[in-house]
């Protein structure tokens, strides 16, 4: 590996943009918040590249210890290399659909956006504990002022129940990791998920480690700011805080929750099922009475990140990986739609269902994308939310069967609510003339719209590219949590089939395979 | 010892109060023309006496004061904070009465007063520390002779401060009486077999009586009062000096005067620091006036650094001293903000609701008022978390985890009137805007402490380093 911090760089330069862009006109701040973004985007994909699929655990290894009691370290596996190239890839976009929807305070917009850009890196990429911490929080910032300074009418509520829900749920994670560092002696965060603490002690640390990953996930039943943050948004907050800012809650079970308290992860698995089970379909229920379209699309966000929560305490392979997949494809379609959502806001300044219908006919090339992605929310094979989906339901099936069954009533709700919001927007008569009168997409929007399509199709044919950094990681991890993991009710035993002797007089083994005929 | 260098290790008194003695004179021949001079005199006096504090070699005057890491940390910063608030003072003054040239002189003796808290090893001597500090201070509450504000704060100020003193002078007595001794060390040898009644009654009177200094809560209701009422530039001292001085005598008296019945001001610091955290936040939701939201914004705080007191560690005390040097930083620049809010006739207003689209108005107030409430609300990048986790990380250490847990989750409820004023500045419709700033001073102090508290960070180590000495001198 080189020398060069290329993480660091990846933190500060969106960072010292950010400082630039609020001393900029308009114009400039736009051009150079691009600009910025997709650069990240190239040092994404560099790393991307550079990272050995068969090297070290951790790469791309900076510390420095600047801050006394903690350090300036980072680093980056698999799972979150993945979860970077999401947040860079999504950037550019976020920029590219505010172009014109933003008209007031573009500087200040540009540069929390860059910040938010930064401080999701950091997240991603801390490798010590209270460095993590700070780029956890810290995210509140940016995004309390993008939620209360271009959000919608309730755009003030929101700001607040989005920051006091996050907040509250953080700081008992604080002080649990207080008490880590106090035990363990480090901040490093390799070495606590190799510290094996004790077990009385690990069911409280989960429980408020989970108090903040199940406020950001967002869990039933603490998910309700959700729906009210991506309602108020702008459509690019809405595409990050779906594409990003949900990843960070099922990033913390990974590299928190399940490796550092494996044996708490396991006994309070019930916990997380409970939830997961109840929010699929209460969650996919609430959806399709929505008659707000970000409002169904946010409950929908919720339903989807249950099947990550529940792949994730399945101490499986399939299971993990799958709840991985999802999340990554959920970053994606998610987000897709939220800009979906957008487009036809901008149009028409409603997110009311009604208003819209038909729009199929005047808008053909957006019916087309928009379609693609609800078939690609609704788990359709060949998109990338079936493999997750997929994967993590064999998982959970390995894990318990019963909550695979109730599980897998969610991906039949959300093809329901998913597309009978696809009919109520694009088919069928146009019945209102201003959305009849609408555009097709302009070459911006195409722009934003393109390569998120491409990528999950990408990742719905061949997920391999996706999953192959990961695979080492998750090995790993589960290597740590294989002897806490509790036995599935649904463990396929092989038979034992009555060993014949047939007039041939054959070898048993054969007899054995014939009884499978 | 002898007498000449008992004065040597005084030296930091003796530069204020001779100064402070001379400039009095000053004032009374030269008038209040002479006030810039005498401003700029006592700023100076102020650094020097800064100086001096780096000599600092042990007791003085047969263990009746003590110069240490710990005074010298606590001194360093009630000069800054002394120096800051006469710099923001002569424009407040002008506007609304016209500068007098005690002002700094009062500042001053306030200054030594508040030394000899940090320093005094000796009931006494902590008594009139105390007492010249609280003098000094009802008269500055109630300045602006002509403003019936600020002479009822400074009436409030003096009635209850008095009652404070007597109650403190109480349990001193009581302490005194069972102990035989106002030694600091001879109080901790006569309570290490057991702290008895009479002891303990003083104990708890002398806690009461300091609390009202530190205005912790339930001896904090004197703080909105007198800090609406006082003159800006006084709050400003008020909140920031005078909490250090506070909070330094405090953990001196606790660790070397009481440190064997820990067991005993232990649940007296607990059940403070979780009454102001949650009744400093509390208490500001309904404000419509700055001045008193900061005040319950600054009882909320003094919970927070007693949280660490509360552990009585080393590493609580160590935690709580770098909580009080944040916490002037941020005081500071709050209040420097205050002072920038003028109506477009150039008359200072006090309403949160003038501070409607700030952001719009003048980008750059907006944002350092942004950073400080932000800042105070404990939210990470900026500084303001750093010494919040450095007492919950004492509290944790020391077992106590429901304080740790409790004052965590009060900093979520203070942290949504914090969010208010950057709603308003930032969410709301533009209000008129302000006069423009007449100096550079109130801008600059905004700007010094904004950049200090975000990049704090890099100066954690030597922070740390200090505050450990500090804390080390007491144990």
């Amino acid at each position: 590996m080189s020398g060069f911090p290329i993480l660091s760089t990846m933190v500060l330069l969106p960072l010292l943009a950010a400082v630039v862009a609020v001393f900029l006109n308009d114009k400039a701040a736009r051009w150079l918040a691009l600009g910025t973004t997709l650069v990240l985007f190239a040092m994404g994909i560099a790393l991307w590249l550079g990272y050995q699929m068969n090297g070290a655990q951790w790469q791309f290894v900076e510390k420095a210890p600047v801050f006394g009691a903690f350090s300036w370290a980072l680093g980056i596996d698999g799972i979150a290399l993945m979860l970077i190239v999401l947040s860079v890839f999504l950037m550019p976009i976020c920029i590219l659909a505010s172009w014109d929807a933003i008209e007031k305070r573009v500087p200040e917009y540009m540069a929390a956006f860059l910040l938010m850009e930064s401080l999701m890196i950091g997240v991603f990429s801390a490798q010590d504990l209270l460095l993590f911490y700070i780029f956890f929080e810290a995210g509140l910032i940016p995004m309390y002022l993008i939620i209360g300074i271009w959000g919608g009418v309730d755009r003030i509520y929101a700001s607040y129940k989005f920051f006091l829900y996050t907040l509250a749920g953080s700081v008992l994670m604080l002080i649990a990791m207080l008490w880590m560092v106090n035990q363990a002696g480090t901040t490093d965060i390799p070495t606590l998920m190799n510290t094996d603490f004790p077990v009385e002690a690990q069911h409280w640390l989960w429980l408020a480690f989970f108090a903040s990953f199940a406020v950001k996930m967002p869990m039933w039943p603490v998910h309700t700011w959700l729906p009210d943050a991506h309602v108020q948004a702008p459509t690019a907050g809405s595409v990050i805080l779906a594409g990003v800012l949900l990843k960070m809650g099922g990033y913390g079970f990974v590299r928190f929750s399940l490796p550092m308290f494996p044996q708490a992860s396991a006994d309070l698995v019930w916990i997380v099922f409970g939830l997961s089970m109840v929010a699929v379909v209460y969650t996919s229920l609430v959806a399709l009475v929505q008659s707000d379209m970000k409002k169904l699309i946010a409950y929908s966000s919720v339903a989807h990140m249950a099947f990550v929560t529940i792949g994730l305490f399945t101490f499986n392979r399939q299971g993990i990986e799958g709840a991985l997949v999802v999340m990554l494809a959920h970053g994606l379609v998610a987000a897709a739609l939220f800009l979906c959502v957008g487009i036809i806001y901008d149009r028409l300044h409603t997110r009311e269902i009604d208003r819209y219908g038909g729009l199929a006919n005047n808008m053909p090339y957006y019916a087309l994308f928009f379609m693609l992605f609800t078939m690609a929310s609704v788990g359709l094979p060949g998109l990338a939310n079936f493999v997750g989906e997929f994967l993590a339901l064999v998982g959970a099936y390995k894990a318990n069967s019963w909550v695979a069954a109730v599980a897998t009533t969610g991906i039949i709700l959300g093809a329901a609510y998913m597309l009978l919001l696809y009919r109520r927007v694009a088919f069928g008569e146009s019945r209102n003339a201003d959305a009849a009168a609408m555009p097709d997409l302009n070459v911006r929007e195409w722009l934003t719209l393109a390569p998120i399509a491409l990528a999950t199709i990408w990742m719905g044919v061949y997920p391999e590219s996706f999953m192959a950094p990961m695979r080492k990681d998750v090995g790993v991890l589960l290597a740590r949590i294989e002897k806490a993991a509790p036995a599935g009710d649904a463990q396929l035993t092989a038979g034992k089939p009555q060993i014949k002797k047939d007039a041939h007089g054959g070898h048993p083994a054969e007899a054995a395979k014939g009884a499978h005929h | 010892m002898s007498f000449m260098s008992s004065f040597v290790l005084t030296l930091p008194e003796v530069i204020l109060s001779a100064g402070a003695i001379a400039l009095m004179m000053v004032a009374a021949f030269a008038g209040d023309k002479a006030e810039g001079l005498c401003r700029w005199v006592a700023i100076a006096l102020l650094a020097a006496a800064g100086m001096a504090s780096f000599h600092h070699a042990g007791e003085a005057f047969d263990g009746l004061y003590r110069a240490d890491d710990f005074s010298l940390y606590a001194k360093l910063l009630i000069y800054v904070a002394a120096a800051v608030s006469l710099m923001l003072s002569p424009r407040f003054f002008s506007h609304e009465d016209r500068p007098r040239a005690e002002y700094p002189v009062l500042i001053l003796l306030a200054t030594v007063g508040m030394g000899m808290m940090v320093s005094a090893v000796d009931l006494l001597t902590l008594y009139v520390g105390i007492e010249l500090n609280s003098l000094s201070a009802y008269v500055l509450a109630s300045f602006i002779r002509k403003d019936e504000r600020a002479a009822e704060a400074g009436l409030k100020y003096f009635v209850l401060g008095a009652l404070a003193s007597g109650i403190l002078l109480y349990g001193m007595s009581l302490l005194y009486g069972f102990s035989g001794t106002t030694h600091y060390a001879g109080l901790a040898k006569a309570m290490a077999d057991g702290v008895n009644t009479g002891e303990l009654f003083g104990l708890v009177f002398v806690m009461a009586g300091l609390a009202f200094k530190i205005s912790a809560v339930p001896f904090h209701m004197w703080t909105p009062d007198v800090y609406e009422g006082a003159p800006t530039p006084v709050t400003t001292f008020f909140a920031s000096a005078p909490k250090v001085a506070g909070m330094a005598m405090l953990a001196r008296m606790t660790t070397v005067a009481l440190g064997p019945a820990a067991a005993q001001w232990q649940q007296i610091l607990i059940f403070m620091a979780l009454a102001s955290v949650i009744l400093g936040a509390v208490g500001a939701m309904g404000q419509t006036n700055i001045k008193r939201l900061l005040a319950y914004s600054s009882i909320n705080n003094v919970g927070f650094a007693l949280v660490g007191l509360a552990s009585g560690t080393p590493d609580g005390v160590s935690a709580t001293m770098t909580y009080m040097a944040v916490y002037v930083v941020m005081t500071l620049g709050s209040f420097a903000c205050v002072l920038h809010m003028r109506d477009a006739d150039g008359h200072y207003v006090e309403d949160i609701a003038s501070l409607s689209g700030l952001s719009r108005n003048n980008k750059a107030l907006a944002a350092g008022f942004a950073i400080l409430m932000f800042s105070l609300a404990g939210i990470p990048p900026l500084l303001g978390f750093w010494p919040k986790l450095l007492v919950f990380f004492a509290a944790t250490k020391a077992g106590l985890f429901p304080l740790a847990v409790i004052a965590a989750l009060g900093s979520v409820v203070g942290a949504y009137y914090y969010l208010k004023i950057i709603k308003t500045m930032y969410f709301d419709e533009p209000a008129p805007a302000y006069a423009p700033a007449q100096s550079y001073v109130e801008a600059g102090v905004v700007a010094v402490s904004a950049v200090l508290l975000v990049g704090g960070y890099l100066l954690i180590p030597v922070l740390s380093a200090a505050s450990a000495a500090a804390a080390g001198a007491l144990f």
